[in-house]
């Protein structure tokens, strides 16, 4: 069990993570139509005339970038060519470019949470620890110290030097069908016992709802079994030892089989957040626990049969603990790029204040900053219910890491994943996670030996 | 005398042995060249960079280490692997044999004469001109347990849901069925090409001596179309055992590992946890199971050929 855990009070880590990512409270309020221009000898115009290549991963983020890419062009004189691939194969391109040592982009997303380890032993980002401390390469405006502690030491090294930019954090939250839950007469749950007992009454098989719907699927499950773990006041990992066959990680994972056997649709162990998603949206779950960013297209019209009847909550505590789990995005550039300055501009154009506010807008995802959060002129422009923003706030002190920083993070979700969709099939929760503990230890310990 | 003259005059150069012959040659080994750097490049040292990859522990982005046969030791004892050799034999089996056999089917109905059967044909090779993505991508829509067409077939003719790719035990069927929808046409093709070409006079006289459909199917067609039946047979063992993208696209090799493939658990070595020398280990003992295979299926076809 994680020391820091061990009880249901907020940790001392985690209370100055969310009080740094809510700190921005005493911050300046953003004008989100502030003049990007000169400040303290900063010039935007500075590298004008070159041309910056940014690599991107489909969603929200990218197709906002290339509708604004042309106010960037005003403001810098730097033309942005943006290609955007999937997830999975801009994963596979970014480690394959960057080890060749010429990449054919300036810059580039990333998740935190599966690559970071990676590029770090890699040694292949630009550090830009001096720049971030430079006036004439950091304009006021950037408000560097809005940025949230959590995102700043996921954009920072083991050893102190920050090579890239934190753009988003996803939370996890508990979306629930408010019509469904009036139908019942069930209140929202607070405990993880109230979530079992509402997805109980709930579920109603012969009518084709399901009291709960989530992650069944190997490797994308894990991270719905490191939420319910984080009710126990625990994480996977500690140092290099994984804690992932503990009493309390058996526990949460009899929970995760109960929850998900019990009450969710048949299949679940071939679901994704899609096949969630897809299920939710159509009415027929009453409860889903899974990352902010699904609210855009649970409250589309044009998808979604749900629109305005959905809820936004905390997930439920636990027994121990009381988490939601939380995965970053950042930006960073290649040691190897040409254009190393302008992809750095580009860089802070894209994770500034201003872009954030249209990102939280669009509800694309929340940003690493608390100023958007509380901006009036962000809020009166939400796409979707300003609860939703609400309990993303409320998120932050909460918050804590969903996967461990190691390099064979797929790897881990792999393993353990199988783990999981193996419980689904009827196996023992404590024989399953006893036998992946001890097939991916091996794993750590070479990948850091390395 | 006579033999010099008739080599002479244009019956084609006639190997000599000794000095005299390799002096004549010389001017032509120039030509090898080409196609021997070209072969080398694309088949030989990828092949053997292979090789000596696999017997390295090599991550992206990590220092490459020599292991020897490590790396094959360790696959020897990996379950999830071994397990991923079954259910490629598994998946094959499946979706070679039933294609195989409805597509012999289809192609005796086609070779008859009716009316329509050029339209009907036209239809029938539509599933293998689609893209396999696009299809695998309609196949997981269908395939969804709650929202998906199939469940809702099967509640029309009084049948229970099944859980099609979504649970272990009927993964590799479901994932077999798209095969099926996708490659029969293309054994009816093969087949038909076949059958087109058959000689009618053993059917003339097998009419003359009274025999049944059954016994001219089995005593005539059969043997004679057999040839081709083994070449469908050695392209579909081929295809199946690459089958990659349905599986993918649709399950990506679960639930868990139920429906990993060597392909899948190849894929994920080298492209997800990067880890380039297993995955080069994978590949080694790969093609050596495939090279194995063709060698019994070109033995049979030796077998199989008209005499």
């Amino acid at each position: 069990m994680s020391k820091g855990f061990t009880t249901r009070a907020i940790s001392r880590r985690r209370a100055l993570q969310g009080a740094a990512a809510l700190g921005g409270l005493a911050a300046p309020m953003l004008n989100s139509v502030t003049a990007y221009s000169q400040s303290g000898g900063f010039d935007w115009k500075r590298f004008k005339g070159q041309e910056v290549e940014v690599l991107m991963e489909t969603g929200p983020r990218a197709d906002l970038m290339k509708k604004y890419k042309g106010e960037f062009k005003d403001l810098t004189g730097i033309e942005l060519g943006i290609e955007v691939i999937p997830e999975q194969q801009a994963r596979q391109k970014v480690a394959i470019e960057l080890n060749s040592g010429k990449p054919s982009f300036d810059l580039f997303n990333f998740a935190y949470h599966v690559q970071k380890r990676q590029f770090e032993k890699g040694g292949w980002l630009l550090d830009i620890t001096s720049w971030l401390k430079d006036p004439q390469m950091m304009p006021a405006e950037y408000e560097l110290g809005d940025v949230s502690k959590l995102g700043m030491s996921f954009a920072t090294t083991s050893d102190g030097k920050v090579n890239s930019l934190p753009i988003l954090c996803d939370y996890f939250i508990l979306y629930y069908n408010k019509d469904l839950f009036a139908k019942k007469g069930v209140a929202v749950p607070k405990t993880l016992d109230e979530m079992m007992a509402a997805a109980a009454k709930i579920n109603d098989p012969a009518a084709g709802i399901s009291g709960f719907v989530g992650r069944g699927v190997r490797n994308a499950n894990v991270v719905l079994w490191t939420q319910l773990l984080s009710g126990w006041g625990q994480e996977t990992i500690k140092g290099t030892k994984l804690i992932t066959d503990t009493p309390d990680a058996i526990a949460s994972a009899e929970y995760y089989k109960k929850l998900l056997s019990s009450y969710a649709p048949q299949g679940v162990a071939g679901f994704n957040w899609n096949e969630a998603q897809g299920l939710f949206i159509q009415g027929k779950a009453g409860m889903w626990i899974d990352a902010t960013g699904f609210a855009a297209p649970i409250e589309d019209k044009t998808k979604s049969r749900v629109v305005g009847k959905v809820g936004y909550a905390l997930p439920p505590s636990g027994p121990k603990g009381h988490g939601s789990v939380t995965f970053g995005s950042g930006m960073a550039i290649p040691k190897a790029s040409t254009h190393k300055e302008a992809a750095y501009l580009t860089m802070l154009w894209m994770t500034g204040p201003k872009m954030a506010g249209r990102m939280l807008q669009v509800g694309g995802g929340i940003p690493f900053r608390t100023n958007p959060l509380k901006d009036p002129a962000v809020l009166a422009g939400l796409t979707i219910p300003r609860e939703w923003a609400e309990c993303a706030a409320g998120c932050a002190p909460i918050s804590m890491s969903g996967l461990p920083v190691i390099v064979p993070v797929t790897e881990f979700r792999d393993v353990i994943g199988t783990a999981l969709t193996n419980m689904l099939g009827g196996a023992d929760p404590a024989t399953e996670l006893k036998r992946a503990t001890t097939e991916f230890q091996p794993v750590i310990d070479k990948s850091e030996q390395t | 005398m006579v033999d010099v003259s008739m080599a002479e005059a244009g019956a084609g150069p006639v190997p000599q042995k000794g000095v005299e012959g390799e002096r004549r040659l010389r001017p032509y080994l120039l030509f090898i060249w080409p196609a021997l750097i070209v072969c080398s490049a694309v088949i030989i040292f990828p092949w053997l960079f292979t090789v000596w990859m696999s017997l390295h522990d090599f991550r992206i982005g990590s220092p490459m280490t020599f292991i020897g046969l490590d790396n094959y030791k360790d696959l020897a004892t990996n379950r999830r692997f071994l397990e991923s050799i079954g259910h490629t034999f598994y998946f094959t089996v499946l979706s070679v044999a039933l294609p195989m056999v409805l597509g012999t089917l289809a192609a005796l109905v086609f070779h008859k004469k009716f009316w329509g059967r050029g339209f009907f044909r036209t239809l029938f090779i539509m599933p293998m001109m689609a893209t396999p993505v696009a299809v695998s991508l309609i196949w997981t829509m269908m395939f969804h347990p709650q929202l998906g067409v199939l469940n809702y077939l099967l509640s029309l003719v009084g049948l229970p849901p099944s859980q099609w790719v979504y649970a272990p035990g009927t993964v590799i069927p479901s994932l077999v069925l798209v095969e099926v929808w996708l490659w029969t046409p293309f054994c009816m093709i093969i087949v038909l090409g076949g059958l087109a070409s058959l000689p009618s006079e053993p059917y003339e006289a097998a009419l003359i001596d009274g025999a049944s459909q059954w016994q001219m199917f089995w005593k005539i067609t059969y043997p004679l179309v057999a040839p081709f039946l083994v070449v469908a047979l050695i392209i579909r063992t081929i295809d199946a055992l690459k089958a990659f993208e349905t599986i993918w696209v649709i399950c990506n090799g679960g639930p868990g590992t139920a429906s990993e493939t060597i392909n899948v658990y190849l894929y994920n070595q080298a492209f997800a946890y990067n880890q380039v020398g297993t995955a080069s280990a994978v590949v080694v003992v790969f093609f050596a199971i495939i090279v194995a295979l063709s060698l019994i299926l070109l033995w049979a076809r030796q077998k199989a050929a008209w005499t």
